[in-house]
């Protein structure tokens, strides 16, 4: 690598003289460049002489540092060995350069609160397009069955459903585990250890299942629904299958959806009966409640439509994320920060409107299944 | 790396810029992926301030070679040295130092699209971190406007950049430090004629400007035969032909003949004459 000499100045008697390698490198190691604007700054202004002849190699960035300190003009006392002549010439041929600033957003509250809010407006309206897209597309699916996207459904389904049941086991198990523990100690203060049964029952199948189900498969699939429009939107794989007359509904959307929304009541079952095996170990071991007691009492103590409520839930919250990582999938623009950032919405947004959602249930069947 | 085989000789020496050494220099280089050579025992110098170009039919691997050079990929076997560094033997630090001697166009340009013009052309020269904000602001507008890029374009995010502009910006960055020795990978792929043709003699004017020795990779004849001072073609593994145009022309391989004789390349060639541009000369 070529090796560069210290550039430096020293002045004397009204005159300037520099030496070195007045490159970017050599520049930029150390405290060269401390030095340097140490003893330029109080140069400004004054009529010297410059002595660059003896500067061994020069580049641009060396030959705009002089220039700064020469405030953008020639001094008229100046020697230059032959090729810094060219370096010189071209900051004077290009004149000055000034930065365009930035158009500084002046926004009062009031106005980014309408901002905030035209943006959630049109947030909403796009996603009604949505539904209704779906919608018509199911309706399509419908009428000509099989020419449907069959592959893509199963695809999805094995995707967001089979390859989930691991890590939907393991956390539904260990919720379960952990709330027969804390209940039974609770529930032994007032002896009534029986009753651990309808509480978890109650909870798990109606409520805990459901929306550990929903979490999981929202930041699992939802994520993955999400970055792979935004890559398709990057790579113009939308746009390829548009100009081929492929329907982005009917082939990307609605598979999505149909599949969350047949494998999220299944996992629903399945989390159901991990949280519920893992509380039957835990009261076997904690209250010695033994599991044929657990299971016998199961069906009294919970009423069949809190499970049907729970499987209803499960369709629909595997609708709504699917729903929600298109839409945020769809709006990614072609650059890198838009896809992390849309991801980010994606997942976060999906995991609110499915907790939104399991509100509505609370308030609609408020007074079923008890 | 047990597979790997460091044939390097002894280091050419201490490394002047006078061009007493090669700018780069491969030795003994092979390439395989799988079981598949790319390249076989291939050699390739490069001097001091030539524009050499390297063509060769697609799966020749051109773009490998010039990844090899940069120390993205390592060869098989066999020594890549540049600025007299063997490159796989080279520590850190100095990797770093010789990154900084060195400026690579990508094909795509490869912005970053999180930051702005500005931004992106002045990125290697804040990692520097000892360079003060004025004069990185005053260099990198320098830099824009050497490439024909105006200060109005500074303030502008990459995905609001047409394919000739980011090629212009990417150009910019890759000059920001003032390399001495600059990649180019396809520079005009993707350009309409008239770009191309204009960024073929920004690359003319910078080279006489600031004594850059060029590597590029091209397919584009009017860019190879108006910019190379030597041409390395690339085929069967090796390089078969090495030289100025003109002595490459004569070197008899059906790949050459098809490549720069077939009607393509026949009217490039005419058209090159027409315009009685200087053929070009060796360093």
């Amino acid at each position: 690598m070529p090796t560069a000499k210290e550039p430096t100045l020293t002045l004397n008697s009204g005159a300037v003289a520099a030496t070195g390698t007045w490159q970017v490198h050599a520049l930029a190691q150390g405290k060269a460049m401390n030095a340097i604007t140490a003893m330029l700054k109080p140069l400004a202004g004054n009529s010297l002489k410059w002595d660059l002849s003896a500067i061994d190699s020069m580049d641009h960035i060396g030959a705009q540092v002089f220039w700064n300190a020469w405030g953008k003009a020639r001094p008229a006392d100046l020697q230059l060995a032959p090729g810094q002549e060219e370096f010189f010439n071209r900051l004077e041929t290009t004149g000055k350069l000034e930065l365009p600033q930035p158009r500084q957003q002046r926004l009062t509250i009031v106005m980014k609160l309408g901002f905030a809010m035209l943006l959630f407006f049109e947030h909403m309206a796009a996603f009604i397009r949505l539904i209704g897209q779906v919608t018509l597309d199911v309706g399509r699916f419908i009428r000509h069955p099989m020419r449907g996207p069959w592959k893509e459904i199963s695809s999805n389904i094995f995707h967001a459903g089979f390859q989930a049941l691991g890590i939907t086991a393991l956390v539904g198990f260990l919720i379960g585990v952990v709330l027969s523990y804390l209940s039974a100690q609770q529930l032994r203060a007032f002896g009534g250890d029986v009753y651990l049964v309808n509480l978890l029952g109650m909870s798990v199948i109606r409520e805990l299942g459901p929306l550990l189900a929903a979490i999981l498969v929202a930041g699992r699939s939802g994520s993955s629904i999400t970055a792979q429009l935004g890559v398709m939107r990057v790579t113009e794989e939308l746009d390829a299958m548009l100009v081929m007359g492929i329907s982005h509904g009917f082939r990307l959307i609605m598979p999505k959806v149909l599949a969350l929304a047949i494998a999220m009541p299944l996992l629903v079952i399945w989390t159901d009966t991990m949280a519920l095996i893992g509380g039957m170990v835990s009261a076997k071991i904690e209250l010695n409640l033994s599991p044929q007691y657990f299971i016998g009492k199961l069906p009294d103590a919970v009423p069949l439509a809190n499970y049907l409520i729970g499987l209803g839930k499960g369709a629909v919250f595997g609708i709504l994320i699917a729903l929600v990582s298109c839409h945020f999938g769809l709006r990614i623009k072609p650059n890198t920060e838009s896809l992390g950032r849309g991801t980010t919405t994606s997942v976060v947004t999906a995991i609110t409107v499915v907790i939104l959602a399991d509100a509505v249930f609370a308030i609609l069947f408020n007074g079923v299944g008890f | 790396m047990s597979e790997y085989d460091s044939s390097c000789g002894p280091g050419a020496g201490e490394l002047t810029l006078d061009g007493s050494v090669p700018v780069v220099e491969i030795t003994g280089l092979w390439t395989k992926y799988g079981r598949t050579v790319v390249h076989q025992d291939l050699n390739l110098e490069i001097e001091q301030g030539e524009i050499m170009s390297i063509v060769g039919g697609s799966g020749t691997g051109k773009t490998t070679l010039v990844r090899q050079m940069l120390g993205l990929e390592r060869p098989a076997r066999g020594c890549v040295r540049v600025f007299g560094e063997d490159i796989s033997e080279i520590d850190s630090d100095q990797l770093q130092q010789l990154r900084n001697h060195w400026g690579m166009l990508f094909q795509q340009g490869a912005l970053y699209s999180a930051l702005t013009v500005f931004d992106n052309v002045a990125q290697p020269m804040r990692e520097l971190r000892t360079l003060p904000e004025d004069l990185i602001r005053d260099a990198v507008l320098l830099k824009m406007n050497m490439v024909g890029l105006g200060p109005e374009h500074a303030n502008k995010m990459p995905s609001d950049l047409s394919g000739g502009m980011v090629k212009r910006v990417a150009l910019a960055r890759a000059l920001a430090l003032e390399p001495k020795l600059l990649f180019l990978d396809e520079p005009t792929a993707g350009l309409d004629p008239d770009l191309s043709e204009a960024f073929v003699s920004l690359i003319q004017s910078l080279h006489r400007e600031l004594g850059l020795t060029v590597v590029m990779v091209t397919h584009d004849l009017d860019t190879l035969f108006a910019l190379s001072t030597r041409i390395a073609v690339l085929a069967e593994k090796h390089v078969i032909a090495l030289g100025p145009l003109q002595e490459v022309l004569k070197v008899d391989h059906p790949f050459i003949k098809e490549f720069f004789l077939g009607d393509r390349g026949r009217r490039a060639l005419e058209a090159l004459d027409a315009t009685e541009k200087p053929t070009p000369t060796e360093h």
